[in-house]
């Protein structure tokens, strides 16, 4: 060994505890090497090892009759008919982002397109989940600014349409800003590739981007520890994208798989090149030798734990037959992408890194890739409310501004700002494009139908409380789908949450998964990947927990797609499902300084239910207009209504109050399980609906009480369109 | 009718293009950015997307490349040229088209349905035809926009020369304007006709389901000029 020897704690600085590292030197059975240990390190990260959430995740549902590719691949997929199916993953980027919003987003997205691309998906759609600190602040809109910049830079650019997502603005994200990112793909399913190297002898080909300097220990370093001071200097760690280089090396995967000329192939993310080699050669149950010397490189003295370590962004690992790699190499070069034959499948059961034929690392696989010691939570529950609380509205004003504070609400305003941003109709599959219905819907002519999908979570009401608050993240999901007649066919989820090793957070996170858990298999919806992002933490504390549900249903007939909007004046206005509002954890209370832990907890069973009719009734062309209702309450959901109609409304809540309500949670109070739905009254009393009023007019006019109100329509329009404003006018 | 769709590494909407092209009438198939041989060619759609990724400028390499030397000869054989977002700044770059497109007003990428005035469209192919500027008989078209580099640009005397000789195909509708382009300016015409470049995007407006079907017009009119050539 030429590499050197690891003394003192460098294991430390590079993230490791001296148990690990013990247990590192007993499974080699000698001190590893500086290659060797630089590997180590970022695979028995949190970011690549799951070690704090790995046994909470094996609660979770991941069968079904449409489950294609389940947990374990570079992305989940479902069938939908016809031989193809879709194939989806979200993944956070939010530790880059924090630091770097604008490369820190891009790559989000870049990484997220080569894990879908990887199976042999053809990327279809983009969807996003961000969460800032309040938009008063400079740095949440320096943040939002570039992370959205960054999101449209490298989607618009490859020509995948960003077709939906969500925005919250809360405090807690004030110093670890949260994005996710999820991507759609479509397959023959027959084409599609699995990650593992198989074939002792066959060619390990790396294509794509040559390999240098930048991102060395980004994100697998940067998302398994604390945000911090110093985290300018930690910059260089962040990876730069090249959407351009994506674009020729996605086509070029994209032939290569047509052409049947690959074995297997992996994206190489967070780790490069240590975790592709490693997980490729864990799947197959294989050896591989890399050779870091055939690697392509930017600067030409990089040490060989800098080449495995590198986070160089737009490159993929194939496993070819050697007969096959004249054939491959041939794709690449009409692609103008890279490609070099780096190593070789073996049956040695060992990671090994060479120089020019010299060894200079040699690793078992098995200690490599799943040797990590896993570790249980210490959750502890915390008391009270452990986020601040900071009161905008006082608590006498009137309905009419309460309801266009409202509207105004960063978190609930058009985020029209941000996705006229993105370009959401290449491909021409956009059926509904953002703000025009629950979710979004794609068509697929391929097989004939259409797939609608929508992504949520609200980490207020996990913060609230975790398992009512992650129930209502699934439930939305699947109201979102059945607006539109979708019936799930699968989830993933990233989960963002603070410091594991902090018994409050651990509880949050226990709780949550339970959770999902419960209510994936409540629905009978699997779960086929997902993404953990930890140590999401600031100087002030942990963000909210925040796991983010992404959902993906399918729908026999795109022409039969209900909008969100009110579709003409005349039609009978009705609430539909098993809502009782509240005023715990709503948008209001959050404006009123009064969140405090504690929701109530919804009917899984009474929602899905509601849920079969609303689709069934969509698929049947019975409705004119479904919404769900959510931030804000019924208030909010009606004006959106109405805004995205132009045309006003006018109704009564007393249903709400014969259900307990008081006026003001009839108005504004939150909860799973409510619909807005329009068309004619007795259609809609048929579905048991229950008649809250009529479109028509240019007010919004609500009957509830002492709280009653009515606002013109252009008034609520100027509240809800006000984030531009509120952005340009602060800079 | 066959169409060609240029593809260059980058492109983004070649797939959309072809679609569309067929829909209007005719076959279409993709001509790699290093072909040169248009035989049996009868329309060329440059379409959009980020040539060679365009960092430089959009199109500032894209003009060089095989494909659109070949594209030029058959532009200036009469062969009827359709430019859309990229292919419309690529051929403003290869001098095929007048005037430049700048980075929008706002200085951010724009994603948004407009409406569209055309020039009447038989005026295609019509050397000088279509004098009328006055904005009244005045064809509609819902079409989306997207581009982060649309803002058209060029100097007021060559403004003039286009509205004179009818060189301006296609305006925004009055207050859509999107990226601040001059005179709501959104797509050019050649002065002999056959080469027109817009902006937004008709490639994506020939389904009803995903939106409107006015963009179906516009490869209808290139259709016709390619039949007449």
């Amino acid at each position: 060994m030429s590499a050197g020897t690891t003394k003192g704690s460098t294991h430390r600085e590079l993230g490791l505890t001296d148990s690990e590292f013990e247990l590192i030197v007993e499974k080699m059975g000698r001190e590893p090497n500086v290659v060797e240990l630089a590997m180590f390190s970022l695979l028995w990260s949190e970011h690549c090892a799951y070690k704090h959430s790995r046994k909470l995740l094996k609660q979770l549902p991941t069968e079904g009759e449409r489950v294609v590719m389940g947990p374990g691949e570079n992305a989940g997929a479902v069938d939908v008919g016809n031989g193809y199916a879709v194939a989806f993953k979200v993944e956070s980027h939010n530790h880059p982002s924090a630091v770097e919003p604008f490369q820190g987003a891009a790559t989000g997205v870049g990484g997220i397109l080569r894990d879908v691309f990887a199976i042999g998906a053809r990327p279809i759609a983009i969807l996003d989940s961000l969460r800032f600190g309040e938009l008063d602040s400079v740095r949440s809109r320096h943040l939002l600014d570039g992370a959205v910049r960054g999101i449209g830079h490298y989607g618009n650019s490859i020509g995948v349409p960003n077709v939906g997502g969500e925005i919250y603005f809360e405090e807690p994200y004030e110093h670890n800003c949260l994005v996710n990112a999820m991507c759609l793909g479509l397959a023959k399913t027959k084409d599609m590739v699995r990650a593992a190297a198989a074939g002792i002898g066959n060619t390990v080909v790396l294509m794509g981007a040559s390999t240098g300097r930048d991102g060395i220990g980004g994100a697998s370093v940067l998302a398994s520890a604390e945000l911090g001071e110093g985290d300018e200097a930690k910059r260089p760690t962040v990876q730069i994208g090249d959407p351009f280089e994506e674009s020729k090396v996605l086509e070029c995967c994209l032939e290569l798989l047509e052409k049947g000329l690959l074995v297997s192939l992996q994206d190489l993310g967070a780790a490069g090149l240590t975790s592709s080699a490693g997980e490729m050669a864990a799947a197959g149950g294989v050896g591989i030798d890399i050779d870091v010397a055939k690697v392509p490189l930017r600067e030409a003295d990089m040490e060989p734990f800098e080449i495995m370590v590198s986070e160089s962004q737009e490159r993929m690992l194939a496993v070819v037959e050697p007969a096959r790699v004249s054939e491959v190499l041939a794709v690449c070069e009409k692609w103008q992408t890279g490609s070099a034959e780096v190593g070789v499948v073996t049956d040695s059961g060992h990671v090994r890194i060479l120089r020019d034929g010299e060894i200079v690392g040699d690793m078992p696989v098995a200690a490599l890739v799943d040797g990590c010691p896993l570790y249980d939570l210490e959750p502890a529950e915390p008391e009270g409310w452990i986020y601040g609380n900071r009161a905008t509205l006082a608590a006498g004003v009137s309905a009419e501004d309460e309801l266009l504070a409202l509207l105004a609400a960063p978190s609930i305003a058009s985020k029209r700002w941000a996705f006229e941003q993105y370009d959401s109709v290449v491909g021409s599959r956009t059926v509904r494009r953002p703000e025009s219905a629950d979710a979004a819907v794609l068509q697929l002519p391929e097989s004939g139908n259409a797939i609608a999908v929508s992504i949520d979570g609200n980490g207020r009401r996990v913060a609230c409380d975790p398992h009512a608050g992650t129930v209502e993240a699934v439930l939305e999901c699947a109201q979102n789908l059945a607006c539109v007649g979708a019936e799930p066919l699968g989830l993933t989820n990233c989960l963002n949450f603070g410091n594991p090793e902090k018994p409050a957070t651990a509880w949050q996170l226990d709780r949550s998964v339970s959770a999902l858990a419960a209510a994936c298999t409540a629905l009978g919806v699997p779960v086929v990947g997902g993404n953990v992002s930890l140590y999401n933490e600031g100087p002030e504390g942990p963000i909210y927990p925040t796991p983010v549900v992404g959902m993906v249903g399918e729908l026999p007939d795109p022409t039969q797609v209900a909008g969100s909007a009110f579709a003409k004046a005349g039609d009978a206005i009705a609430l539909l499902g098993p809502f009782s509002p509240s005023f715990a954890g709503s948008e209001l209370a959050k404006q009123r300084g009064e969140l405090d832990k504690g929701l109530p907890q919804p009917d899984i069973a009474a929602v899905a239910a509601a849920c079969a009719i609303v689709r069934d009734a969509v698929r049947a062309g019975k409705l004119a207009s479904a919404h769900d209702v959510s931030d804000g309450g019924l208030a909010c959901a009606l004006a959106e209504c109405s805004i995205g109609a132009g045309v006003g409304c006018r109704v009564d809540v007393q249903p709400l109050r014969d259900r307990g309500c008081s006026p003001e949670d009839a108005l504004f109070g939150e909860g799973s399980g409510g619909f807005l739905v329009s068309g004619e009254r007795p259609t809609l009393e048929a579905l048991g609906a229950v008649f809250l009023g009529e479109v028509g007019g240019t007010t919004i006019e609500i009957a509830a009480g002492d709280r009653s109100l009515v606002v013109g329509l252009g008034t609520a329009e100027s509240a809800w369109d006000s984030l531009a404003g509120a952005i340009e006018s602060a800079s | 009718m066959i169409w060609g769709v240029v593809q260059f590494p980058g492109s983004c909407d070649e797939r959309d293009a072809l679609h569309a092209c067929t829909l209007a009438s005719g076959e279409a198939r993709l001509v790699w950015h290093e072909e040169r041989d248009l035989d049996g060619i009868d329309a060329i759609v440059i379409p959009g997307g980020f040539s060679y990724g365009d960092y430089l400028r959009a199109g500032a390499i894209a003009r060089f490349s095989p494909a659109l030397e070949a594209v030029a000869e058959f532009a200036a054989a009469g062969g009827p040229v359709l430019g859309i977002c990229n292919g419309f700044q690529v051929l403003c770059e290869a001098g095929l088209l007048p005037g430049a497109l700048l980075l929008n007003e706002h200085l951010r990428f724009v994603c948004r349905q407009v409406d569209l005035l055309a020039t009447p469209l038989d005026a295609l192919s019509t050397p000088g035809g279509a004098q009328s500027n006055e904005r009244r008989d005045l064809e509609s078209l819902s079409i989306p926009a997207k581009h982060g580099e649309g803002r058209y640009y060029a100097p007021e005397e060559v403004l003039d020369a286009l509205e004179a000789n009818g060189q301006v195909a296609y305006r925004y509708a009055p207050g859509q304007n999107p990226n601040g382009s001059a005179r709501d300016i959104a797509g050019v015409r050649s002065e002999a006709g056959n080469v027109l470049g817009l902006m937004p995007h008709p490639e994506h407006a020939v389904d009803p389901l995903t939106g409107s079907t006015d963009g179906l017009r516009v490869f209808e009119a290139v259709a016709a000029a390619g039949a007449r050539a």
